[in-house]
């Protein structure tokens, strides 16, 4: 039953075939349509209602009222005044998210939206706290 | 003008230079071989010149409980003794650089010495790791010696010469012969095999074992001159058993005494390769059993057949 | 023959992850062995008294890297259990192909781990190349390769369109092919053989006796079995074997292993074929009735337990991790005794160990604010004193 060198016929076919390894910087991975990478934010969509912030398991969210906010429609007249939409930012720290996308489940309005970017390592702590206006 | 002649002969070619060069390539050669058998992707082919340069740049450490003459001189010697070894055995032509009768024996013992080196090199590194890699050294060095010696033999008597040139000479005359040491051949190899320390001999410094083994304390530049004279003795060890058993250059001189040079080693380092990939590393313990239950009987039976075809063939 | 103790670890290549063994050497023989832990401590288990029950989930994913879907699904059973939930069957089965699919990827990745201790590369770089069909599989059903996320409390994130399900087949039917290799490959390489036959014995009475669980332990002739003794998900509808071997050594952990494959890619294949129709989750509260529970699962290592305590809260009062790789150490110092040097990766790999998820524990006094270091004689004591407060006796035990 022994057989010595038992992975031989194995061996000398693969000096015959290709890698099955990718030589990956040079060569860009295959990434599934379903894949967790990097959120991103829509602000018009936002209404700030702060649930990915609750939801968030490692603080990686933080959506701040904008600094600018649009002016309010002009009043029509015989109705009552319309109060200005409030606008949102999001500031995604990207080397807390652990890309669970619980948030983006969560959303009651669609305004995180899931990417597939996962090329997102930086020596520049300054690229991993994202702020989307 | 005349006295530079051999001083270039053994910096240049045949000597250092040649060898610490081609000794790096076959090391990819190797390397590649291995990774392609194994459906990867294999270093590029400037990896080991790479390495070398990036070891010589790195710190050299050495321990406190060492003995540091020894532990700096160490690495030379196990070059040195290499390259000596090389001189005597036929590269580019049907001569050796400097030949002598009695230079296979010779040559042994001077590739007896860098293994001596590693087992110093761990033994004066007094961490529990190179010691008993150093212990594991000398086990081996007991266990594949004899085999080595006695595969060696069998075309020795067969030439009736302790020359290697002499019996590279005889199988160039008598190339018909040269498939009857199959037996021997294959014995050698995997004697060398065991002798490099190579996959699935690698025990004196198997990695998830204990670590870097003899090499364990050493680190920069002596660690680079220690790999380097390893993968020296790669291509001497090929050269000799392309020498003693293949016919050498087959005749041929110059550049084409080269290219045939270069072509069999190539062939001989394939098939360490091979060796490497298709087995576990296996136990000290098994290794000596190996070598004394199944290498050495095979080498002997070698040498017994050798005799009695020499006076077959009168 | 003077001896000398060799550190092995934390910081070994034949170790993934930071333990540490000492060795008492006598030449190549090991006349004693004792385990150190701790190396790898992260404090999990107070995190996740801090988080509410969904954000524990990905926590608790962070246990382990490989065997993440077993602890959330432990969890998860948990927390369904107090919150009263009726967890809908597709979502169940769908729990139930990701833990097959998990147990595949690992037993893959424990197959090249002990080609790679064994100094057999060429069927390390091997069984990796295939392990990586499993990894698209997840990646593909879950968006990723490690974490998979798929659990949420009351179900299952997402769901399993027919094409998915061709897409698995497909790669299961590739991996059973090359498993079958590997399995003739295992038992006919003679070096294999010589590596693995009575290396590492663990005879059943000391299997037994402390606590061996999994393929360990069944590897030792322990006919011992989550999914078979107490069946959770929908195991009780599945047509497996309970793999056993009986020669008690690495070569019979290898086997239980490789067989153990090919039990779970029949599974795989049946769950995908009678994927029950309906929703995949229902909504759960997010405050949990207070109450305790415990649930234990199989995971590629062996017995996964959890215990979970509810306040009445959105967070959890006490979660209590009890790995299999902790009930397993216990052997390892055994196994290990009487053997050789160069054993001794391979039998530490042979439990598949998985650090991360052991070291959980340490004794604490927050009002002293020191630390102390509880005997053995004293936690005895200490837990003795604590059931006999809830009227059972442990003494005699």
């Amino acid at each position: 039953m022994k057989k010595p060198a038992r992975v031989f016929s194995e061996v000398i076919k693969h000096l015959f075939k290709k890698p099955a390894t990718c030589g990956y910087p040079f060569e860009k991975a295959h990434i599934y349509p379903n894949f967790r990478g990097r959120i991103a934010f829509e602000s018009d969509k936002c209404i700030g209602c702060q649930m990915c912030v609750r939801v968030c398991p490692a603080k990686a969210i933080e959506i701040p009222l904008s600094a600018e906010q649009p002016a309010a429609p002009a009043p029509v007249e015989g109705q009552p005044p319309v109060a200005a939409k409030k606008k949102f930012d999001c500031i995604m720290k990207l080397d807390h998210c652990v890309y669970c996308a619980q948030c983006v489940e969560v959303c009651p309005k669609k305004a995180l939206i899931m990417t597939q970017d996962f090329e997102l390592a930086s020596v520049d702590k300054k690229q991993l706290r994202r702020h989307y206006k | 003008m005349e006295s530079i002649i051999p001083l270039a002969y053994l910096i240049i070619f045949p000597g250092f230079l040649f060898l610490a060069v081609y000794g790096m390539f076959l090391q990819w050669v190797d390397r590649k071989l291995c990774a392609v058998m194994q459906n990867r992707m294999g270093p590029p082919w400037f990896q080991p010149f790479a390495d070398f340069i990036k070891l010589l740049a790195k710190e050299v450490i050495v321990p406190d409980a060492a003995d540091s003459a020894m532990f700096r001189a160490l690495p030379y010697f196990a070059m040195a003794a290499v390259i000596t070894a090389l001189v005597s055995i036929p590269v580019s032509g049907p001569a050796a650089l400097f030949s002598y009768q009695g230079d296979l024996v010779a040559v042994i013992y001077l590739l007896t010495i860098p293994t001596v080196t590693f087992f110093l090199a761990g033994w004066s590194s007094t961490s529990p790791y190179s010691t008993v890699g150093s212990m594991r050294v000398l086990t081996q060095l007991f266990a594949y010696e004899v085999p080595l010696m006695l595969s060696l033999i069998g075309p020795a008597i067969l030439a009736g010469s302790w020359n290697i040139s002499e019996i590279a000479a005889f199988f160039t005359a008598h190339p018909v012969l040269i498939p009857s040491q199959l037996l021997g051949f294959l014995a050698a190899l995997i004697a060398l095999q065991v002798k490099l320390e190579r996959m699935p001999f690698d025990i004196p410094h198997a990695k998830n074992e204990i670590v870097g083994g003899q090499f364990t304390e050493y680190s920069g530049r002596l660690l680079n001159f220690f790999l380097l004279a390893v993968d020296m003795e790669l291509v001497v060890g090929a050269a000799l058993v392309n020498a003693v058993f293949l016919g050498g250059s087959l005749g041929f001189a110059g550049w084409a005494g080269i290219g045939v040079f270069l072509g069999k080693t190539l062939f001989i380092t394939f098939l360490l390769a091979l060796l490497k990939v298709l087995m576990a590393r296996i136990r000290i313990e098994q290794m000596i059993n190996f070598c004394w239950k199944y290498l050495a009987p095979v080498a002997m039976a070698q040498v017994a057949f050798d005799i009695f075809l020499k006076f077959k063939l009168g | 023959m003077s001896k000398i103790t060799i550190p092995l670890g934390p910081q070994h290549p034949a170790l993934k992850e930071p333990e540490n063994f000492m060795l008492v050497l006598e030449g190549e023989q090991i006349t004693g062995a004792t385990v150190n832990l701790g190396y790898n401590h992260r404090g999990m288990e107070k995190a996740a008294e801090n988080r509410t029950y969904i954000q524990n989930l990905y926590l608790i994913e962070r246990v382990c890297g490989i065997c993440s879907h077993s602890h959330t699904t432990t969890y998860i059973t948990n927390v369904e259990e107090l919150a009263k939930c009726e967890t809908p069957k597709r979502a169940l089965a769908i729990r139930t192909l990701f833990a097959e699919l998990e147990r595949v990827h690992s037993h893959l990745l424990w197959l090249g781990v002990a080609g790679y201790e064994m100094g057999f590369e060429t069927l390390f770089m091997y069984t990796w190349r295939d392990r990586e069909q499993v990894l698209d599989c997840l990646e593909m059903l879950s968006g990723n390769r490690v974490h998979y996320s798929i659990n949420t409390i009351g179900g299952v994130r997402r769901d399993i369109s027919a094409e998915q399900k061709a897409g698995v087949i497909k790669r299961i039917d590739y991996l059973i092919e090359r498993t079958n290799y590997y399995i003739k490959l295992a038992l006919e390489e003679p070096t294999v053989a010589a590596r693995t036959a009575n290396v590492g014995k663990l005879p059943p009475e000391v299997a037994i006796e402390r606590g061996a669980v999994g393929p360990t332990a069944r590897a030792s002739g322990i006919a011992r079995d989550v999914r078979k003794d107490e069946p959770y998900l929908i195991y009780n509808e599945l047509d497996f074997k309970l793999i056993t071997h009986n020669t008690n050594d690495v070569f019979g952990r290898l086997v239980v292993r490789a067989l153990e494959l090919v039990e779970s890619y029949k599974m795989i294949k049946e769950v995908l074929n009678n994927l029950p129709e309906g929703p995949i989750a229902v909504k759960v509260p997010m405050r949990i009735a207070p109450g305790e529970c415990v649930n234990h699962y199989e995971a590629p290592r062996g017995e996964d337990i959890h215990y979970l305590k509810a306040n009445g809260t959105d967070k959890p009062e006490r979660l209590k991790v009890r790995a299999p790789t902790l009930a397993n150490l216990q052997s390892v110092a055994y196994m290990m005794e009487g053997g050789w040097l160069a054993d001794v990766p391979l039998v530490i790999a042979a439990i598949d160990p998985c650090m991360s998820c052991t070291d959980r524990a340490v004794v604490w006094d927050p009002k002293k604010g020191r630390k102390q270091v509880y005997g053995w004689e004293e936690l005895r004591k200490l837990s003795i004193e604590q059931y006999k407060r809830r009227g059972v006796d442990f003494t005699r035990l």
